[in-house]
């Protein structure tokens, strides 16, 4: 057990810069997911911590230790990568019982720790197979297992999931959340699946162009996003953004007066997520043109436009509205969030 | 630097040491000793190969066979991995038996077409069966120079077909199915797909199989030699000669040094023919 | 396809085999058939009588052993130098992105463009200088400058179809640069290494024209036979081209799986 201290850490490629002065604190225990899209350097991030990468500047600790100029093998820590790197010619037992082996543990102990990881991974029938005879979701268990049972200080995962089909990836992203907060593993966790680092993790720390934006636990990140970019990028729909004119610390909406934020200009954005937005019948609202609804089973999802900007909106899924029509529409007022149109920063509400 | 810096230059460094001495070197004396002759650097050698009496056969021997053989082995070899495509069962063992020919050195093949092609041998025997000759024939003799061409032609063929074959099936398998399903779609035959979308994709394939070939062409010396003995001189077996007989290393330079050029040459030749054209990526 | 469309299609397959095959079953025959096989008029298409009368007396023609024990002597040195050299540079092209990799690859396969095996007669004078002319040290080292570009390039080929991430692992679970090799990407790359090797070998094997230059007493089987040509009896001549043939056949079938992963890829 022990917690990742990154100082600093930067990267260049050549003249392209990967990574600019990232600094991330993962506590004893924690789970941090490192969020982005691709690109913005979340991969190189963690391979840096694993010691796979070379950094230009700045210092990586683990548990106090300064690991920087350190091979990966000495920095004791554990990883899941993206395509499993499962030993195709070592069993799965041998596969599992790697890193022991490496350590020189003695054999009692190395075939507790297989038979542990294993049942803990559901793949105790699997143990004398070869990765050729595994399926997909079989080997990513081998994957994980292997790196249990080193019983690391801090795990690593890069898009462990990303390789598998939709419903195993649900099946094993409840499993791992299971197994790890057991273990109570200090984990740092690569991925562009927003729906993984928010079910997941204690903290997100969401990554764009080399830079970490914003670092919160999930629902605060969802519910207060610290750009536009994080609240178009978490979300599925996105949120919503309207560019509406102040006037006297005032922002109108239809027949809503908002009060805009202290450090509005002459226009702010209003960001709200789709499923903020109520439907209303004859109450204060702004008009809504719906251009294309699609019935989704747990709700029904309306695009279209207001104020000429488009917009999307989660309706309850019972209600029938068709193409062409005009809704009246209302925000839910703790959710709004305003955001400055030319820095696309957040802005606090008055 | 640091150490991991240095280490492909460590990993590489023998083998470019050894190409180094065992290439570079000898590519260099080869052209100083062709113009090394006894009065001193000069011309000399090149004019004793020049008006060697064998010299004019043995270039135009040379190209005949290059320029014969090349072309028919490219087209044998399209077609061969085009009825591989089509093959369902025992892929394997017909692979297996055309691509024999590639581990079967030039002078055992050389060999084994003179039991065929020998007085006495198969060739005469069908022949003598059907009534054609009356008695054995020889044929492999400077009074029948194009049939002595013809048998070293299909020896050389027989023997290293293969080779275009392999290359030509690997760079197949790198084409998508896709493209040749998308054309039968839009109505192509299969001769429209292999003229239109096959061929022009294994343009790049095709350059390297006939550079491969051509170059290994120009340097046929044991098949000629076990077939043709001193009745088809071509460059390599006159650089052999003058070297191995006549002990005038710089004459037989002057060989090595031609048929480097000549090589050279084959090789922009194709390099430019089968050139991409701008913006083209296949 | 239609039914006779398959047929004819089925027909010209069989017709390219027989073309490879009918020659050396030929040769085969003279072979093995006996010296009445290889003087008879007109020639028996199957063997009169089974007899290696034309082996034995192949074999007992004085330097046929010493050449043969040559012959591998060399290939196997050839193999050797190939794999040793070519190897390492095929990993460093398959694993570092360094600066020069496009060009030392590009020398590589320029090495194509020249007719290799020809540099034997500067060697030759070279050799003389150096004591290694007329040695299997001498000849394998000329082997190996023809096998060399084949093995670094295919060989670079195969560590990159190693993926780096079973590399990176291994790292990460306690191995070193050099136990990480050993433990996990050598295991995985013998097989197709072994295939290089036993491509270096054939190519040694069959050598005919460095061999001959670069030897004078202690000759390979190739090199012995070209001086047989205009010698030996015609039989002697079957039996040492039979002899060529056969490890040929087996080594191209032990590397069969191979042959296109590797000339796709030595040929780009």
């Amino acid at each position: 057990m022990a917690d990742i201290r990154i100082a600093a850490v930067t990267k260049s490629f050549g003249t392209l810069a990967a990574l600019r002065e990232v600094s991330l604190d993962v506590r004893d225990g924690e789970f941090v997911a490192l969020l982005g899209p691709s690109g913005c350097g979340k991969t190189t991030l963690l391979r840096i911590v694993a010691g796979l990468e070379t950094r230009s500047s700045g210092r990586v600790l683990i548990g106090g230790r300064d690991v920087s100029d350190l091979p990966p093998r000495l920095r004791g820590l554990a990883m899941v990568f993206q395509n499993y790197a499962v030993f195709p010619h070592l069993r799965v037992r041998d596969n599992i019982a790697f890193g022991l082996t490496m350590t020189g543990a003695a054999s009692q102990r190395i075939e507790q720790q297989v038979a542990r990881a294993a049942a803990l991974m559901h793949i105790e029938t699997l143990l004398d197979r070869y990765p050729a005879q595994l399926s997909g979701g079989q080997r990513q268990r081998v994957a994980v297992a292997r790196a249990l049972a080193v019983e690391p200080a801090v795990l690593l995962m890069d898009e462990p999931l990303s390789n598998l089909d939709a419903l195993l990836r649900l099946e094993m992203r409840a499993e791992l959340k299971a197994v790890l907060a057991e273990a109570r593993t200090t984990t740092l966790y690569v991925t562009h699946d927003q729906t993984e680092a928010m079910g997941l993790a204690d903290r997100i720390a969401v990554m764009q162009e080399g830079r970490i934006v914003q670092m919160a636990p999930p629902l605060e990140v969802y519910r207060h996003p610290s750009s536009m970019f994080v609240g178009g990028f978490i979300g599925n729909p996105p949120m919503n953004f309207l560019r509406l004119p102040v006037q006297d610390g005032v922002v109108r909406l239809g027949t809503l007066t908002l009060n805009a934020p202290r450090d509005a200009g002459s226009s702010v954005m209003l960001g709200i997520r789709p499923e903020d937005l109520e439907l209303t019948e004859g109450g204060d609202g702004f008009a809504f043109r719906v251009q294309v609804p699609e019935p989704l089973g747990s709700h029904v999802l309306l695009t279209g436009q207001a104020d000429g900007q488009s917009l999307r909106v989660a309706i309850p899924p019972d209600r029938n509205i068709g193409a062409g029509q005009t809704v009246t529409l209302r925000p839910n007022p703790e959710r709004i969030g305003w955001m400055d149109p030319a820095t696309g920063l957040a802005l606090e509400g008055k | 630097m640091q150490p991991s810096a240095l280490r492909p230059y460590l990993l590489i460094a023998p083998s470019l040491v050894f190409l180094l001495l065992l290439f570079v070197v000898p590519l260099v004396q080869t052209v100083a000793l062709a113009f090394d002759t006894p009065s001193g650097p000069g011309l000399g050698s090149f004019a004793r190969m020049v008006g060697d009496l064998d010299f004019a056969d043995a270039l135009r021997n040379t190209f005949a066979l290059v320029l014969c053989v090349v072309p028919l082995q490219l087209a044998a070899a399209l077609g061969m991995s085009m009825m591989l495509r089509h093959l369902r069962g025992g892929r394997d063992i017909v692979l297996w038996i055309w691509t024999i020919p590639l581990g079967i050195s030039d002078l055992a093949a050389g060999l084994v077409w003179l039991a065929i092609l020998t007085d006495k041998g198969y060739l005469n025997t069908v022949l003598f069966e059907l009534g054609a000759i009356p008695a054995p024939q020889s044929w492999l003799t400077y009074e029948t120079p194009g049939v002595l061409f013809l048998g070293i032609l299909i020896a050389e063929f027989w023997r290293a077909t293969a080779i275009v074959f392999v290359v030509i099936v690997a760079g197949v398998q790198l084409i998508p199915q896709e493209y040749e399903e998308a054309a039968s779609v839009f109505g192509a035959t299969a001769w429209q797909r292999f003229r239109r979308v096959t061929l022009p994709l294994l343009r790049p394939t095709i350059q390297t199989a006939l550079i491969l070939r051509a170059v290994l062409a120009f340097e046929a010396f044991a098949v000629v030699l076990a077939i043709g003995g001193r009745n088809f001189p071509v460059l390599v077996s006159q650089a052999f000669a003058w070297q191995y007989q006549n002990q005038n290393y710089s004459v037989a330079a002057c060989y090595a040094v031609l048929v480097t050029l000549v090589s050279l040459a084959a090789t922009l030749v194709i390099l430019l023919a089968l050139r991409p054209r701008a913006g083209e990526t296949v | 396809m239609t039914g006779l469309r398959r047929a004819l299609f089925v027909a010209g397959i069989l017709l390219v085999c027989a073309w490879t095959l009918v020659p050396i079953y030929l040769v085969a025959l003279g072979g093995i058939g006996g010296a009445a096989t290889v003087y008879a008029w007109p020639k028996p298409f199957w063997p009169a009588t089974l007899s290696l009368s034309n082996f034995q007396a192949f074999l007992e023609i004085e330097g046929i052993w010493p050449a043969m024990l040559r012959s591998i002597e060399v290939a196997v040195l050839c193999m050797l130098f190939s794999l040793l050299l070519g190897a390492p540079a095929g990993y460093a092209l398959a694993r570092f992105a360094f600066r020069g990799a496009t060009i030392y690859r590009l020398t590589i396969l320029m090495t194509r463009a020249f007719p290799v095996g020809i540099l034997a007669l500067p060697l030759a004078v070279g050799f003389v200088r150096l004591g290694i002319y007329d040695t299997a040290f001498g000849v394998a080292l000329m082997h190996t400058a023809l096998a060399l570009p084949f093995a670094v390039l295919v060989t670079a080929s195969l560590f990159l179809g190693i993926p780096r991430e079973l590399e990176e692992a291994a790292w990460v679970f306690g191995c070193s640069g050099l136990g990480a090799f050993r433990r996990v990407v050598l295991p995985l790359a013998i097989p197709g290494i072994a295939a290089t090797a036993i491509f270096a070998f054939v190519i040694s094997w069959n050598e005919v024209f460095a061999a001959s230059v670069l030897t004078v007493r202690h000759k390979t089987l190739t090199a012995y036979l070209l001086t047989l040509l205009s010698e030996a009896p015609l039989q002697s001549q079957l039996a040492g081209g039979l002899l060529l043939i056969l490890p040929s056949v087996l080594f191209i079938f032990l590397v069969r799986r191979y042959l296109f992963a590797m000339w796709g890829v030595a040929s780009r």
